[in-house]
């Protein structure tokens, strides 16, 4: 199998805060990775420095077999194929549904407005919103901005994708349109990162799930093993809170 | 009545008709340099801004920018640039005004757009940034549009000022509305009727602005209806 992502050692400093302490990680292709933890154990910034919105202090990010640098390395080509779909959704306001998924393409990749639009609204029409091409985000739920978010990062043909806890933001009831959605993604053989407190859907939909205590991986394994006979005493309790 | 030496309703009518062609000329040149200020001073506002955010040295200059321009009084400004500077280049009353104006401006209108800036949400920085878009093309696509959204009713606010400031150049014996006034004052001593009659034109033009501002709010804020 094709190994996708591996970082080593990762280490980052907010000021005096510690937040990764020594974090090593391997993702494959179709890989989905799952990443639970508590608030402030570190698995958001793993996921920022995997695209680099943070940067590590100290250790490797190998992506596709080459140790990426910021010094080195454009940052910007990078991030090209690394998808992002964030918490808050970050849309962008003042464009519709359809100009937010194209905007990339067009801008940055330099695709023909006709083709981007096509695949745009491919990809529109695949989360489930073929009727919300020309409608404004402010008139969308919370379920269908991160359905367009997805679609978003979607659109630039990213290698793999993260997600900062997608559902978090989300009201009860909207929660499923987009686990759905992801579903299908990884189903579809898209590598994932997700960052989440949705246990159930690392259960079921994970190869593997990390858990992270403090800055630090605790336990790796398996996602059914990992929630049915987790081996690290941490981790039995964190998954006794919230299961 | 005491009001009667002072203001006379009959003269202010007969003044505002025999007067109107005088001050609609003055109304036309105090509305070419308000909109030449308004035009450069947006210019020169937004790259004042674009410094203040830029990096540590380029604020420092910024910070000096404004608290130069920003703590001098526009009259000061206006005489430096018309005569202060008349010993090395003469710069006709028209450009002196409006680049003092719009130099004046520009101080307030980088302010305004720097706290616009700084007001969108960096979750729309970050995520520009990880669709693979450059900070240039971020900052352009992504934050500037919204910042301007955001700009429009302080702008505004700006542009009204700058309007009424404008009356300052008067002093240069620029023939706006309110120079059209005082020449009016002195040849027929109705000092009352006539500064109430410049009063009401700026009043008016005011009214204007403000209606074009309301609608160009209105347009940009499609998005959110």
């Amino acid at each position: 199998m094709k190994e996708m992502i591996r970082v080593e050692k990762l280490n980052k400093s907010f000021g005096d805060l510690h937040v990764l302490k020594d974090i090593d990680l391997t993702v494959n292709e179709s890989d989905v990775v799952c990443l639970i933890g508590a608030s402030g154990s570190g698995k958001s910034t793993v996921l920022r420095c995997l695209n680099f919105l943070e940067i590590k202090d100290e250790g490797k990010i190998i992506f596709d077999g080459e140790q990426i640098e910021p010094k080195t390395h454009d940052l910007n080509k990078i991030r090209q194929k690394v998808g992002m779909v964030f918490q808050h959704f970050n849309l962008f306001p003042h464009m519709t549904v359809l100009e937010n998924v194209i905007e990339a393409p067009i801008m940055v990749k330099k695709m023909g407005k006709e083709e981007a639009i096509k695949e745009g609204k491919a990809l529109l029409d695949k989360v489930g919103l073929s009727d919300k091409y020309d409608v404004y985000p402010s008139k969308l739920s919370g379920g269908q901005k991160q359905r367009v978010a997805i679609a978003r990062a979607l659109a630039m043909k990213p290698e793999i994708m993260l997600f900062d806890e997608p559902t978090s933001a989300l009201d009860p009831e909207l929660v499923g349109e987009v686990l759905e959605t992801m579903k299908t993604l990884a189903k579809e053989g898209m590598t994932m990162i997700v960052v989440t407190h949705e246990m159930g859907f690392a259960k079921e939909v994970a190869d593997y799930t990390i858990y992270m205590h403090e800055g630090k991986i605790v336990e790796v394994g398996p996602s059914v093993e990992f929630f049915e006979n987790p081996k690290e005493e941490r981790t039995k309790e964190f998954l006794s809170k919230v299961l | 009545m005491i009001l009667g030496g002072l203001f006379s309703f009959q003269t202010f009518l007969s003044e505002l008709i025999r007067t109107y062609p005088l001050f609609l000329k003055g109304a036309q040149l105090t509305i070419q340099i308000t909109v030449t200020a308004v035009a450069i001073g947006m210019v020169l506002g937004i790259i004042v801004a674009l410094f203040k955010l830029a990096n540590p040295v380029s604020r420092r200059i910024a910070d000096f920018y404004i608290t130069l321009i920003r703590g001098t009084p526009l009259i000061a400004q206006i005489f430096i640039l018309y005569f202060g500077f008349s010993g090395i280049f003469m710069l006709s009353t028209f450009w002196a005004v409006s680049l003092a104006l719009a130099i004046h401006n520009s101080a307030y209108i980088a302010e305004i757009f720097r706290g616009a800036i700084q007001s969108i949400d960096k979750g729309q920085r970050e995520a520009g940034r990880s669709l693979g878009m450059t900070p240039g093309l971020t900052m352009r696509r992504i934050i500037m549009p919204q910042a301007m959204r955001r700009a429009v009713p302080p702008l505004g606010n700006q542009f009204i000022i700058a309007l009424k400031d404008s009356s300052l150049a008067a002093f240069v014996s620029a023939g706006e509305l309110f120079r059209t006034a005082q020449g009016q004052v002195s040849a027929t001593f109705h000092t009352m009727e006539i500064y109430i009659i410049v009063a009401i034109y700026y009043l008016l033009l005011v009214m204007i602005l403000t209606w074009i501002v309301n609608k160009v709010e209105y347009r940009l804020s499609v998005s959110e209806r």
